[in-house]
C-alpha cells in the first residue's frame, strides 16, 4: 500500500475522537468468476463536524469502503479490520444492535432520491416511520418532528408536503427530505454517497449548501463519497483519494488538490476541465477545428416547436420556438438543465420524432418533406453518439459488425474493404484492433464509447449529433474521449451538435453555446461571450453554480453566487434551526 | 445480486487516464455466460439427461417407421400372454389385454408425444415471435390489431377448440400439430412483445434507426437477438404444455387417433383396466410425467441463465 499521509499538521488527530473510523478495512467479494478484491486495508477517520470527501473512479471500492459502517454488505462480502461508529464496532453488534447504530449513529444519504424514497408511501409515513422506530418520537408528536425537520432543511409548506408523494416533488427537494430522513435521528455522522450526482449543477449547488449548514449547526461528520473534484473543492475539510481498493493519499482538501503527490492524483486532477479555461486543456492537440462560414448549413432549426402527446391531458410542449444553427465543421454546444428540451431536440435532429411545427433543415434538405431513398441518403450524412455507452450498443453484436453496421445498411464496399474501413476507424479512436471480435460487455466504458464514435464516423458524416457523450464517463476516461474527439473533428471536419449538461466539457469544445430552460433558448452566441460575459440572468446562474476543482477559489465563487442570489431576491439554501 | 457487485467491486475503467486495453483475465462471451450458469443448475442438467434417455431408447427400441430398433417385438403383434400380463423379463412393461408387448407400445406412444410436443413448440414459436416482434417494434394500430387477435386465441377455452380442431384433422399427425400449434403462441407472443417494446427505445436501436436501418433489419438483426433468452425459456415450457395438452385430447378421444398411439391415447384406452392391470396406466403416466419435468426443469435452468436477476446465490 502506498499511502502518503501528509496531513501530519493537526495535533488532535487520535482515532479516539473520530466519530467514524476505519482500521485496516479489507472487503473481498466471492463471484461466480472467483475472489474479487474490493478494498484493501484501508485506515480513515471522520471526526465530528468534519467532511472527508471520499474520491475514486468506478470500481474503487469507496461505496464499498462506506457501506461497511452501516454493516448493508451482501452476504458473500467477506469483511476483514476494524470499522468503529461512535465507539461502536460495527462487526460485532448483533441484528438488532446493527438496526440501532444505523439511523442513530449513522445515516445515509443516496445518490438517486427518487429511488431512495418510497413511491407508495407519503412523505409524511416514510419520516416518521424512522422517528418511532428508534423511539424518538410517536404519533402526532412524530408528525410535528417530522414537519419540523421539513422546515429544518428549507422545504416551503411543510404540513402540506408530509401528505405528499415523492413524485409530487422536484428531484432537489426529494434529495432534501431524503437528508431530512438522515438527520431524523440526529445522527453523530452521515455517509453521502454521491448526493448530488444525479441532480442539476443549481439544485446541486443548494445542496451542498444544505450539507454544509449540517455540519456546522448540528456538529455532523458527514463521510461524502464522490467522484467530482469540483464538489471536493467546495465540501471537503480532507480529501482520501482511492484506487483499485487502496487509499493513495489523504490530506487536507488543500494539500491533496493544490499540491497532490501521488501521480494517479495528479493525473485525475490534470483529467478534470476547468471551467473558465476555454479549449486546450489537455494540450495544443485538443483545440476544435475552426468552422467553415458561408456554405448551407450543417443544422438548421426555425422555429421548432416539438410536443409530446399525453393521452387524457393536452400535449407537453417540450420544445417551444426554438431557432439556430449548426454551419459545417462548428461544434455548438447545447447547455441546459434536465427538462430543458435539450435531448429531445438531438433526437428530432435525427429523425427520430417529428416536430409539430417549424423547420428542421439538415444539410440544404427539409427532413419533414423527405422520404424514401432521399431520407436514407441523407441519414448516411449523419453520424449519433448517445450518453450510456452500455446501452447504445447492441450486446449480441461483436465490435467489428457495431461498427460496419452502417456500411452494411447502405451497401458500402465488400467484405473486405468494410473490414479494412473498420480497422482504420479502430486506430482513430485508438482502440487495438483485437476488439474487432470482442463484445461491448468485455470493453470498459471508455473504450464502449470510443466504439461508438467509430460507429458514427463509418460512413464520414457532415453531421455529429452527440448526446451528453461523456457524462456517464470517469473524469480520466472522459479527458482522453474529449481529447480523442476533438482531434477527430479537425480530421474528419463534421459540425457537431454536443449535448450536454457539463459547463467546462462545452467550454472545451465548443465555438458556440445554446442555453436552454423549459424548452426555450435563453441565450446563444459565440462560446466567450455566453461563458465569460453572459446576459442572462438564468446563464449567470448556471455558471456561478458549476463548481471548479480549486478550493480557494471554488470558496470564492460561491461567497459570488450567494451575492447573486441575493442580488436577485433569492436566499441560499442552509439549515433553518 | 451478483451483478452489481461485480460493478461496485470489478475491476473498473481506468487507471489514472491510462485505460487498460482489454481485461486481461479470461473474458466470458455472453453466450459463454449463459451456458455456464445453465451447467451449473443441478436440476437442469439431471433432466437434460433424462430428456437424452428418453429420447434416445424411444427412438432406437422399436425404430422409426421402417427402421428396425434393438427391440425384438412390435406394437402390433399379439403375443401369448405370460400370466396375467404383467411386467415380466419377456416383456418388461407387461402386456396388454390381448397381449401385445406393452414396452414397444410405450415406447410408440412417446415418440409420437414428442414429435407433437416439439413440433408444437416449434410452430407456436415461430408464430408467437413474429406476432409479438411485430405488435411491439410497431406500436399504434398494429399493436392493437394484433393483441386483440391474441386475447381472442386466449379467452376461447383451449381444450374445447382444441378438441374441435383435432376432430377436423382426421386423424393427420401433422395437421394435429399445426392445429395445436396455432393454438398455444398466444404468451409467448405477449413476452415478446413487452420485450420487444422496451427494446425498441434502448440506444442501440436509436442508433440503428438514425443511420436509416429498415425496420426489419432493425427486428432481426438487432431486436429478436436481445430475447433470444425469453423465447428459449418460452418455447421450452410450451413444449411441455403440448406434451400434456396433447395427452389430454387423446385422452378425451380428440388426438390421435388408432392404430397409432400416444402416450394420452395409451391411458385413455386402458383406463378400465387400471384396476385389475395397474401396469397399463403406470408406464405411460410415468413417461408423461418424466417429459414433462425434465422440460420444466430444462426451462427453468435456461431462465435462470439467462436472467441472472432471478437467481437466488446463496452460499
Amino acid at each position: 500500500m502506498t499511502t502518503l499521509d501528509i496531513s501530519t499538521s493537526g495535533a488532535t488527530e487520535t482515532s479516539g475522537d473520530a466519530v467514524l473510523s476505519f482500521e485496516g478495512l479489507s472487503v473481498t467479494f466471492k463471484t461466480q468468476f472467483g475472489e474479487v478484491d474490493a478494498v484493501k486495508g484501508i485506515d480513515l477517520d471522520v471526526r465530528p463536524g468534519e467532511v472527508v470527501a471520499l474520491v475514486g473512479e468506478s470500481g474503487s471500492g469507496k461505496s464499498v469502503t462506506s457501506t461497511t459502517a452501516l454493516g448493508l454488505l451482501p452476504g458473500n462480502a467477506r469483511i476483514s479490520g476494524t470499522v468503529r461508529v461512535g465507539g461502536k464496532v460495527v462487526g460485532s453488534l448483533d441484528k438488532a444492535g446493527l438496526r440501532k447504530l444505523r439511523g442513530n449513529d449513522v445515516a445515509m444519504v443516496f445518490q438517486e432520491p427518487m429511488t431512495a424514497l418510497n413511491p407508495v408511501l407519503t412523505i409524511g409515513d416514510q419520516l416518521t416511520e424512522g422517528l418511532q422506530l428508534h423511539g424518538i418520537a410517536y404519533g402526532k408528536e412524530a408528525e410535528a418532528r417530522a414537519a419540523e425537520l421539513l422546515r429544518m432543511v428549507g422545504i416551503p409548506e411543510p404540513e402540506r408536503r408530509l401528505k405528499q408523494y415523492p413524485h409530487e416533488l422536484s428531484g432537489g427537494q426529494r434529495q432534501r427530505v431524503v437528508i431530512a430522513m438522515a438527520i431524523s435521528c440526529d445522527p453523530t455522522v452521515i455517509i453521502a454517497d454521491e448526493p448530488t450526482t444525479a441532480l442539476d449543477v443549481t439544485v446541486q449547488a443548494e445542496i451542498l449548501d444544505l450539507l454544509r449548514s449540517l455540519t456546522e449547526k448540528l456538529d455532523t461528520a458527514i463521510l461524502l463519497i464522490t467522484h467530482n473534484m469540483g464538489v471536493v473543492a467546495d465540501m471537503a475539510d480532507r480529501v482520501a483519494v482511492m484506487l483499485k481498493g487502496d487509499l493513495v493519499e489523504t490530506g487536507t482538501v488543500d494539500q491533496v488538490l493544490n499540491h497532490p503527490r501521488h501521480e494517479y492524483t495528479k493525473r485525475l486532477l490534470a483529467a478534470v476541465p476547468h471551467l473558465g479555461e476555454g479549449p486546450g486543456q489537455f494540450g495544443d492537440v485538443a483545440r476544435p477545428a475552426e468552422p467553415v462560414a458561408g456554405e448551407v448549413s450543417a443544422l438548421d432549426l426555425r422555429n421548432l416547436v416539438i410536443e409530446y402527446h399525453r393521452i387524457g391531458r393536452p400535449a407537453f410542449r417540450a420544445v417551444d420556438d426554438v431557432t439556430f444553427h449548426v454551419d459545417p465543421g462548428e461544434i455548438v454546444g447545447l447547455v441546459g438543465e434536465s427538462g430543458s428540451g435539450k435531448s429531445t431536440i438531438a433526437k428530432c435532429a435525427l429523425g427520430l420524432i417529428p416536430a409539430k411545427s417549424g423547420s428542421v433543415s439538415i444539410l440544404g434538405q427539409d427532413f419533414r418533406t423527405t422520404r424514401g431513398k432521399r431520407l436514407k441518403e441523407l441519414r448516411k450524412r449523419i453520424g449519433v453518439v448517445f450518453q450510456d455507452p452500455a446501452a447504445s450498443l447492441n450486446p449480441r453484436f461483436p465490435i467489428g459488425d457495431v461498427i460496419s453496421e452502417p456500411l452494411v445498411v447502405h451497401q458500402v464496399g465488400d467484405a473486405r474493404s468494410r473490414r479494412e474501413k473498420v480497422m482504420e476507424l479502430l486506430d482513430a479512436v485508438e482502440l487495438p484492433p483485437a476488439v474487432y471480435n470482442r463484445y461491448p460487455h468485455e470493453l470498459s466504458g471508455g473504450q464502449r464509447q470510443r466504439v461508438s464514435i467509430a460507429r458514427a464516423l463509418t460512413l464520414e458524416p457532415e453531421l455529429l449529433v452527440a448526446d451528453e457523450p461523456t457524462s456517464a464517463l470517469d473524469v480520466s476516461v472522459q479527458a482522453s474521449v474529449l481529447k480523442m474527439f476533438t482531434s477527430l473533428q479537425e480530421r474528419y471536419r463534421f459540425a457537431c451538435l454536443f449535448v450536454s449538461h457539463d459547463l467546462a466539457v462545452i467550454d472545451l469544445l465548443a465555438h458556440r453555446v445554446v442555453v436552454m430552460q423549459n424548452g426555450e433558448i435563453v441565450e446563444q452566441g459565440p462560446r466567450e461571450d455566453v461563458l465569460r460575459d453572459p446576459r442572462e440572468d438564468y446563464t449567470k446562474r448556471l455558471l456561478a453554480a458549476a463548481p471548479v476543482p480549486e478550493p480557494g477559489e471554488q470558496r470564492r465563487r460561491r461567497e459570488a453566487r450567494h451575492a447573486l442570489l441575493t442580488s436577485l431576491g433569492e436566499e441560499s439554501a442552509e439549515l433553518h434551526l | 445480486m451478483s451483478d452489481t457487485q461485480q460493478n461496485a467491486a470489478g475491476p473498473g475503467p481506468g487507471a489514472a487516464d491510462v485505460e487498460e486495453l482489454l481485461p486481461e483475465a479470461k473474458s466470458y462471451s455472453a453466450n459463454q455466460i449463459v451456458l455456464r450458469r445453465f451447467l451449473r443448475h443441478r436440476g437442469a442438467i439431471v433432466a437434460m439427461v433424462v430428456m437424452a434417455a428418453v429420447i434416445v431408447v424411444s427412438f432406437t427400441s422399436i425404430g422409426i417407421g421402417s427402421i428396425p430398433g434393438w427391440w425384438d417385438k412390435d406394437i402390433a403383434t399379439a403375443y401369448d400372454k405370460i400370466g396375467d400380463g404383467g411386467p415380466t423379463w419377456e416383456h418388461p412393461f407387461g402386456q396388454d389385454t390381448i397381449g401385445k408387448d406393452y414396452f414397444a407400445l410405450t415406447m410408440r406412444g412417446t415418440q409420437i408425444s414428442l414429435y407433437i410436443a416439439f413440433g408444437v413448440g416449434i410452430i407456436s414459436t415461430l408464430i408467437g415471435t413474429l406476432i409479438g416482434a411485430i405488435a411491439g417494434y410497431f406500436r399504434g394500430i398494429v399493436d392493437s390489431l394484433l393483441m386483440r387477435l391474441t386475447d381472442v386465441v386466449i379467452i376461447i377455452p383451449l381444450l374445447a377448440i382444441a378438441a374441435v380442431l383435432g376432430r377436423m384433422t382426421e386423424g393427420s399427425l401433422n395437421l394435429l400439430i399445426l392445429a395445436l400449434g396455432a393454438l398455444v403462441w398466444t404468451s409467448l407472443a405477449r413476452l415478446v412483445r413487452g420485450e420487444v417494446l422496451s427494446l425498441r427505445e434502448r440506444d442501440f436501436v436509436m442508433a440503428a434507426r438514425a443511420v436509416g436501418t429498415s425496420p426489419g433489419r432493425i427486428i432481426v438483426r438487432h431486436i429478436l437477438p436481445n430475447t433470444v433468452g425469453v423465447i428459449t425459456v418460452s418455447a421450452t415450457l410450451t413444449i411441455a404444455t403440448a406434451i400434456l395438452l396433447e395427452t389430454g385430447l387423446s385422452f378425451l378421444g380428440f388426438g390421435v387417433q388408432k392404430p397409432d398411439v400416444s402416450l394420452g391415447s395409451l391411458i385413455s384406452e386402458y383406463q378400465g383396466a387400471f384396476l385389475t392391470r395397474p401396469w397399463l396406466f403406470w408406464w405411460p403416466g410415468l413417461m408423461i410425467l418424466a417429459i414433462a419435468l425434465s422440460v420444466n426443469f430444462i426451462g427453468d435452468g435456461l431462465r435462470d441463465a439467462f436472467d441472472p436477476r432471478q437467481t437466488s446465490t446463496k452460499e
